[in-house]
């Protein structure tokens, strides 16, 4: 046996830095103050999915503007440190609108002019609410440009007509522009789109699988935007931004699965069958067991994953760990949500247990930005030729 | 691993140049994956000798103090020995009791006398250690041990059996775990720990064939054997908590021992290029895409194994359950390497029934010995199953079972 590397595996950075510590010990006590499992219940019905209040609150802690740079009003703590801060928000199943606002963001600050960057981010720091809308179909691994756009007139006056919609557009209510991609002479391209170009009924809310979360089908047929709306370094930026949305969600799932563990723990230290607390039975211990260290690969991963991001784009290495993280989270979770349904017993099946929280969550996480099989393709291609 | 300051990056390069260096040739028989393999004279004695080599080029106890036999340098420097030893794949330092948890003992718990004596034999590979812990029906549940040790003037008189006595044969010393004080109210407070001298009337060893064909561990058989009441470590009733002491050694937990790599280390970057070789349907395995989709499953769980040993270096990621990674390594890697050898057999196709010996074998045979061997680490040092209960009670807080 030689020693030769054939797959590209060894890079293991991982560092955190005080700063970052310090985040993410204020994000945990923040999350776990204001989304109580009680509050996350009150919101299961409302229409936005979250607390304008609470989302107020997050804007001026500056949660919004940790990964802008600072010409653009931003802390530039840079990306990773939204790490941290997504698995507690996943911990505590808080809502808003942070991670696509954070998506919509990174696509500018990547793809844009300097123009659109000048106008742009600086609001998203103050509040202003982006998202992505990215899907054609149901196939995360297509291409993206389900919209046709058709160029009205030439240079600086030149107009773009827009006709098609995106699927489960995420936080769509709520947005006050939306970053979506378009048919560019057959290549995915993005453009901003405001929400106040889009025709009335143009939203069209889902009815989603996990009530935490919110996303519509968006119309924009019949939406003209201007041609300096299309972020000029667009290829890149949804490259990007694609996986960059597989990290943030595998952040959010891994919180989620150690909010999981523990309603699992609580229940194996509490209840009694046959005389004996059920967790002392293996059948259950073990599998607990299982969920705690897949949790741990998931946390390992996306701090790696967080530890290589940056502002530029997005090298080999750091595509590697953005895919595994979010295989191992999503994963994880699937196990752990279905695990903590099966271990309450009748309890388990019903509304009221916190199982039925995290199940629904895991299978809406598993969906974002490409499932489990869909990474593991394109790491095989990283990975194996 | 953590980025060398110069004189680091300096002593990596050394040893690893050294190692390149001297390097043994390939000896013409089969060198053993682990220490638990060491199953005749003559591969004992390539061991020994290459043993005594890296000790006498000082990458050996470079931790342990000058005295010794040691090198009274800080373990950072061992740590990049070992991983240079491990990246290389050059032979074991076989004598991994004396080395692991043997050398350790004595060093923290030890007299003068006993440093003195034993210390430098276990580094150069004179004096080959073994471990009498596990009994024929006292494996899992090793409180319940029943081998007696009775004090008789001054010596104690042990009778019993211990069983899979990894070296058992070739140790000059053992160390014994044996029930002193059978009227104990605590079937732990009974028991007392030994460094005993092998070579003593009324000890035999009967080897036993392993799951391999090979051989490796032996029963061992106390028949009013004598060994000097001077032996025991610790006072009459401590034994179960050294031997605590020794199993935390054994799974890692404590940095003392002295180094080496007691395990070659085969990774997916092997079976990787194992399936390169491989062709299906007139296609390179590598193209099947069930094949590629399991091969990155390993490889994602392979990394994660690798950043868990980075991140508990990181405190402030390890907040939920502090102890989680350092109790849970050895169940994760150990069946993780169980899985990923299987599926390199069934990657063989047809071929993957056959076994060493045959000469249409891929490697020799190397996956399948390292696919049955690797139950010994799952088996040995506490079972997978034990640990998950341990991992369950102490770091989740779950209820006995
Ligand atoms: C290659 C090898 C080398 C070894 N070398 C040494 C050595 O040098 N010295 C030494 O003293 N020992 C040695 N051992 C012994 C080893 O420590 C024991 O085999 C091990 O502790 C298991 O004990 P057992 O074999 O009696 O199995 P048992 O304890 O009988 O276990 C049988 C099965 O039951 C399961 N089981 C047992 N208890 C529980 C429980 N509470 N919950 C769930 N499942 C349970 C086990 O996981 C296992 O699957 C070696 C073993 C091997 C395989």
């Amino acid at each position: 046996m030689t020693t030769a590397t054939l797959n590209g595996t060894t890079n293991i950075a991982l560092s955190f830095s005080d700063e970052q510590a310090m985040l993410l010990d204020s994000a945990k006590s923040f999350c776990g103050d204001k989304s109580d499992i009680n509050a996350v219940r009150s919101l299961l019905k409302s229409d936005s999915g979250h607390n304008p209040e609470v989302w107020r609150e997050m804007v001026a802690l500056g949660w919004t503007g940790i990964a802008i740079p600072e010409q653009y009003g931003g802390f530039a703590m840079g990306l990773g440190s939204t790490v941290p801060v997504i698995e507690s928000m996943g911990r505590h199943l808080l809502g808003t609108a942070f991670i696509t606002s954070t998506l919509a963001a990174q696509a500018i600050l990547r793809g844009g002019s300097e123009a659109q960057r000048e106008k742009w981010l600086p609001k998203v720091v103050e509040g202003t609410v982006g998202t992505m809308a990215l899907l054609d179909n149901e196939d995360w691994g297509a291409q993206l440009c389900g919209i046709t756009a058709t160029f009205k007139g030439s240079g600086s006056t030149s107009e773009i007509a827009l006709s098609g919609k995106k699927l489960l557009v995420a936080d769509a209510t709520v947005a006050d522009f939306f970053v979506v991609s378009i048919n560019h002479n057959g290549n995915p391209a993005l453009a901003i789109v405001e929400a106040s170009q889009l025709s009335t009924n143009a939203i069209g809310p889902n009815t989603l699988i996990d009530e935490t979360k919110r996303a519509a089908t968006v119309e924009f047929s019949g939406v003209t935007i201007s041609s300096d709306a299309l972020l000029p370094h667009s290829e890149q930026a949804l490259k990007d931004v694609r996986l960059i949305g597989a990290l943030l969600i595998a952040a959010e799932a891994t919180g989620t699965s150690a909010a999981t563990l523990n309603t699992i723990v609580s229940y194996l230290t509490s209840r009694i069958q046959f005389g004996r607390l059920i967790g002392s039975y293996q059948s259950l211990k073990h599998p607990t067991v299982d969920i705690l260290l897949q949790m741990d690969s998931s946390r390992s991963l996306i701090y790696h994953a967080a530890t290589l991001i940056d502002e530029g784009p997005v090298q080999k290495d750091t595509e590697i760990a953005c895919r595994m993280a979010k295989a191992q989270a999503t994963e994880t979770l699937l196990f752990a949500g279905d695990r903590a349904v099966q271990f309450h017993g009748g309890m388990g099946f019903t509304y009221d247990c916190d199982a039925m929280l995290y199940i629904r969550r895991a299978q809406w996480a598993q969906h974002q930005y490409g499932d489990a099989q869909h990474h593991r393709l394109h790491l095989a291609r990283l990975l194996l030729d | 691993m953590s980025q060398d300051n110069p004189s680091q990056a300096e002593y990596r390069a050394q040893v690893a140049a050294w190692m390149q260096h001297n390097r043994p040739a390939d000896p013409g028989f089969l060198l053993p994956q682990t220490f638990m393999e060491v199953g005749s004279e003559r591969v004992l004695e390539f061991l020994r000798e290459w043993q005594h080599k890296v000790w006498s080029a000082g990458y050996l106890g470079a931790a342990w103090p000058k005295k010794y036999g040691g090198q009274g340098m800080s373990r950072d420097y061992q740590r990049i020995a070992d991983e240079e030893m491990k990246r290389l794949q050059v032979p074991i330092c076989f004598n991994v009791i004396g080395l692991g948890w043997a050398g350790p003992l004595i060093l923290d718990n030890g007299s003068d006398y006993e440093k003195e004596k034993y210390l430098k034999g276990i580094l150069n590979a004179d004096d080959i250690w073994c471990q009498g812990f596990s009994e024929p029906n006292h494996g899992s549940d090793l409180g319940s041990i029943q081998t007696r040790a009775e004090r008789d003037g001054d010596d104690y008189l042990i009778n019993g059996s211990k069983i899979w006595t990894t070296m058992g044969n070739y140790a000059k010393y053992m160390i014994l775990l044996a029930r002193t004080d059978a009227q104990a109210e605590r079937r732990y407070n009974g028991l007392s720990f030994f460094l005993a001298p092998m070579h003593r009337d009324g000890i035999t060893t009967q080897p036993i064939q392993k799951i391999t064909g090979e051989y490796g561990f032996t029963e061992t058989f106390f028949t009013d054997a004598r060994i000097p009441a001077s032996c025991i470590m610790g006072e009459e009733g401590q034994g179960w908590r050294i031997a605590m002491q020794t199993l935390q050694y054994e799974r890692g937990a404590e940095a003392g021992a002295a180094g080496g790599i007691s395990i070659l280390s085969i990774v997916m970057d092997d079976l990787l290029r194992m399936a390169a070789e491989i062709e299906r349907e007139g296609e390179p395995l590598l193209q099947d895409p069930v094949t590629r989709d399991n091969l990155v499953k390993f490889m994602i769980e392979e990394k994660a194994l690798q950043l868990a040993e980075k991140r508990t270096e990181i405190p402030a990621l390890c907040r939920d359950y502090p102890n989680a990674i350092a109790l849970s390594g050895k169940l994760r890697s150990t069946e993780f390497f169980r899985r990923m050898r299987q599926y390199a057999l069934t990657l063989q196709g047809a071929q993957g029934s056959l076994y060493m010996g045959d000469q249409d074998t891929i490697g020799g045979g190397f996956w399948q010995r390292a696919y049955l061997n690797n139950f010994s680490t799952t088996i040995g040092g506490g079972t997978s199953q034990v640990q998950a209960n341990i991992i369950g009670e102490h770091v989740l807080g779950l209820p006995k079972d």
